[in-house]
């Protein structure tokens, strides 16, 4: 299962990239997504809602389950993925492309340091 | 204690091979899809689906008076079933509650196969033994006895509407003359099997009883056979969504030790016109009095105007946020395109059309609608 090198990852099983504006563009894993099946609605922070680093800020609805998405930084919400919102299985066909979930202007605290590389994230999800 | 290792079937290196999430159910580790659930759902309405059900529990009732017996035990009437008709019917405690709902097969005018649900086996197999001992039609114990055949099957289940056409490519049984719940035994691909027309997705299929070591031979048949036609691999996760979507209940979620037949809007499974007493009868009498004059809940059909899922355990409420009843199971429907769930609601909310019906999703109530259930039937 693909884990691309150039992001980091969190044990929530989200993904995230920072560019150098400081805007950190989040999704969840290849094997997050085929844990949860077809996912069938996602409920994303709204535009300009405050997330905290660790706490729920949506929800992915998939068959059988309904699964916390937790905002993998601190910051203010810049964007989110209304491709996704309408056509959710993109979470399942592409998560780590077109299947990206939200964008955020990470605030000053910066990042939380227990991201992972995915060498990292692979070991973990292994265990 | 830790949990013992999960069983397998004869199947397991098979799914293994297609790549099958495989999930631990009842004790078995069974595969819950291989690829998208959704796509395999949608193979078993549009065209054919193949599914390994060798979890579920076999149990074999023979002797001369095995009729007579299973009347007693069971709340059905079996002893004139006909040979190679099967039925849906369930076992309950003296209390009316149900063990475990069940389809007998008649193989022979003293062989039935009783097929009950993985988790519910030991249970049924108990009270089956115990029930042995009376009253038979001449007093004491019958001229019968229950043996666990759980190792000695495979079962493997291909549904849909182009089953028929797939399976009739391996067998010379005459699938034509296989009227809905009859099984006869038959051979599929060379193999012996008991060849039933039944099934748990709404659609058109049969169940093959099998011996464990046929069982990969006649999946790889059936998987051949069926290329042609769209038939694919089939896990738990769809069978799930295409029994709700046909309203058929499932043990755990709308069946349980607490609920009668009756509460569970299937007393005519109980058949009282039979000779003999039945364990239950008293009780159910009593229930299917109180289900006529008035019914504690009412087990009824929802469908979601949003896209959140009702899930099992979540409140159903009315238009001033009361609570009137309990989601069993629900799911997003492939074929409806929205959310669908069976609840056991309060009876003055329980007719479809009701206005102001609501489930409570995790704090959020979002309408829905009563509908009359199934919410998928199969055009004939």
């Amino acid at each position: 299962m693909s884990t691309p090198e150039h992001l980091r990852y969190t044990k929530e099983h989200e993904w995230l990239t920072v560019a150098e504006n400081g805007v950190a563009t989040v999704g969840i894993t290849a094997y997050a997504a085929t844990a949860l099946g077809d996912v069938v609605y996602v409920q994303l922070p709204e535009t300009g809602a405050a997330v905290t680093a660790g706490e729920p800020c949506g929800e992915l609805e998939s068959t059988k389950s309904v699964s916390d998405l937790y905002a993998p930084v601190s910051g203010e919400v810049t964007e989110v993925n209304q491709e996704v919102v309408d056509d959710p299985a993109l979470v399942n066909s592409a998560p780590f492309a077109d299947g990206w979930l939200f964008r955020v202007r990470v605030d000053a605290a910066g990042e939380p340091d227990d991201l992972m590389s995915a060498a990292e994230y692979t070991a973990f999800t292994s265990e | 204690m830790t949990d013992p290792a999960p069983r397998t079937t004869a199947l397991d290196a098979v799914h293994r091979a297609l790549g099958a999430t495989l999930t631990d159910f009842a004790g078995w580790s069974m595969p819950l899809r291989y690829g998208s659930e959704r796509a395999e759902h949608t193979a078993v309405r549009e065209a054919a689906g193949l599914f390994d059900l060798s979890h579920m529990g076999e149990l074999t009732v023979m002797g001369a008076e095995a009729g007579a017996f299973l009347d007693h035990a069971l709340v059905g009437r079996l002893g004139t079933l006909a040979v190679g008709r099967a039925r849906y019917t369930m076992i309950c405690d003296a209390a009316g509650g149900i063990l475990d709902d069940l389809i007998v097969y008649r193989l022979a005018d003293d062989t039935f196969l009783v097929v009950a649900n993985a988790a519910n086996t030991p249970t049924v197999l108990d009270a089956l033994r115990a029930r042995l001992g009376g009253p038979a039609p001449a007093g004491g114990a019958f001229d019968a006895e229950v043996r666990d055949d759980r190792d000695a099957y495979a079962l493997i289940a291909v549904q849909g509407p182009a089953s028929p056409a797939v399976l009739g490519r391996l067998t010379d049984a005459d699938l034509a003359g296989l009227k809905y719940y009859a099984g006869l035994p038959g051979t599929v691909a060379g193999r012996p099997a008991l060849i039933a027309r039944t099934g748990y997705t709404g659609e058109d299929g049969f169940e093959l009883f099998c011996a464990p070591a046929d069982a990969e031979a006649l999946w790889h048949a059936l998987t051949e056979a069926g290329r042609e036609d769209g038939l694919v691999p089939c896990g738990l996760a769809c069978r799930d969504t295409l029994r709700l979507e046909a309203g058929m209940p499932l043990y755990g979620n709308e069946l349980s030790t607490s609920t009668t037949p009756f509460d569970a809007g299937l007393g005519r499974v109980v058949k009282f016109d039979k000779p003999g007493d039945f364990v239950g009868r008293d009780a159910l009498a009593a229930a299917a009095e109180r289900a006529e004059a008035e019914a504690p809940r009412v087990l009824v059909g929802l469908t979601g105007r949003g896209r959140r899922v009702p899930r099992a355990g979540y409140p159903v409420v009315d238009a001033s946020g009361t609570p009137i009843g309990l989601v069993t199971s629900g799911a997003p429907s492939p074929t409806l395109g929205r959310p669908i769930a069976m609840a056991y609601v309060d009876p003055a909310s329980a007719a479809p059309g009701t206005e102001g019906v609501a489930v409570d999703i995790r704090g959020a109530h979002e309408p829905h609608d009563v509908v009359a259930l199934p919410f998928y039937r199969r055009q004939k």
